[in-house]
């Protein structure tokens, strides 16, 4: 009930300023999707630095991350000012042993493990934070994982604005069509975030989205 | 390697509010065995799930493999899917299943509208004794 109630409050407030210019944008996903990679993309395109480290091995984002005040412009002279948050990806396993084959030693592997659970539980607490989201995919992999389906339902339910990104194009076995069939119902930009591929598309879906 | 899949019909959790629906199903998962509930979650209790999973994490228990089977067409016409959405509202949402397998058992599911695919974990092979 107290639920029900919070939602409907956040829902009023998200209608009465929905006008804003101002807003709190998300990077969700599963891991190893490229959220940070884009996440520094951005921060690079207008801030000209970094905001997180990115690797090859999975949860290497363990904590939320915000860079405040990110003031981007589009080709007609729009405005968007956001606080873009970085989320550790989403899973519904995390096993230490993946990380001791990727290279880390046990008592590392442990740690993150331990770490990435918890990063888990704060990208789902910081659902109802969010006025508009990115999901960030890897477009070699199957876009229909049951956590990619409970993200973005659960966006929908919060009526969170979402864009989906199918990120990796610049890799042969992306398909942004299989993420475009998964999901008919959103918007769905393929990118390289790594080499800035269709990058100034995504800027304006961003722009479409927030307006 | 024997799996054992436990089918929770949806009477047995539409009485219990979310906190308690979700701890049982993950109770019955880190038994090692496949849930197969009738019908599905809320879209809520779904993160719940997965937020309460994590909590759970430790040596034993890795985490779970999920997917829900919903049987909705894409063609059903409006009133259809109007009529659902308020029974499912005031029932519950009995459609579909919705298959949780823990992460040590099941590798992968794998799902199409016509069909499942579970990918079972292969057994620690045992060492042989010299």
């Amino acid at each position: 009930m107290i639920d029900l109630v919070k939602r409907f409050i956040n829902k009023v407030l998200r209608t009465l300023f929905n006008k804003k210019k101002h807003i709190k944008l998300g990077l969700y996903g599963p891991p190893n999707g490229g959220k940070t990679t884009l996440a520094n993309r951005i921060c690079q395109d207008w801030l000209g630095e970094d905001m997180g480290t990115v690797s090859n091995v999975a949860h290497e984002t363990r904590e939320i991350q915000i860079k405040e005040q990110i003031n981007i412009k589009s080709k007609d002279g729009k405005e968007l000012s956001f606080n873009l948050v970085d989320t550790p990806g989403i899973a519904t396993k995390i096993d230490y042993e993946e990380f001791i084959k990727a290279g880390l030693k046990e008592k590392e592997a442990k740690e993150r493990a331990k770490e990435a659970t918890k990063g888990v539980i704060d990208s789902i607490k910081w659902l109802d934070e969010m006025d508009t989201v990115i999901i960030v995919l890897d477009g070699t992999k199957d876009p229909l994982s049951q956590v990619n389906i409970t993200i973005i339902g659960n966006l929908q339910a919060r009526n969170i604005p979402v864009l989906i990104v199918a990120n990796k194009t610049d890799l042969k076995k992306a398909s942004v069509k299989r993420v475009q069939a998964a999901f008919p119902q959103y918007g769905v930009i393929g990118i390289s975030a790594k080499y800035g591929d269709n990058i100034d598309a995504f800027y304006e879906g961003l722009f479409a989205l927030a307006s | 390697m024997a799996l054992t899949i436990q089918f929770v019909p949806y009477h047995e959790i539409e009485d219990l509010g979310s906190a308690r629906r979700v701890k049982k199903l993950i109770d019955l998962v880190k038994e090692n065995k496949i849930v197969l509930l009738q019908g599905r979650l809320k879209k809520e209790e779904e993160t719940d799930l997965i937020a309460i999973t994590m909590e759970e994490i430790g040596a034993k228990f890795k985490g779970i493999e999920l997917a829900v089977i919903n049987p909705e067409s894409k063609e059903q016409d409006f009133l259809k899917k109007a009529r659902n959405n308020f029974f499912g509202f005031l029932l519950g949402d009995r459609q579909g299943f919705t298959i949780i397998g823990p992460a040590t058992v099941v590798k992968e599911i794998k799902k199409d509208p016509n069909k499942i695919e579970l990918y079972a974990k292969e057994p620690l092979k045992k060492r042989k004794s010299k």
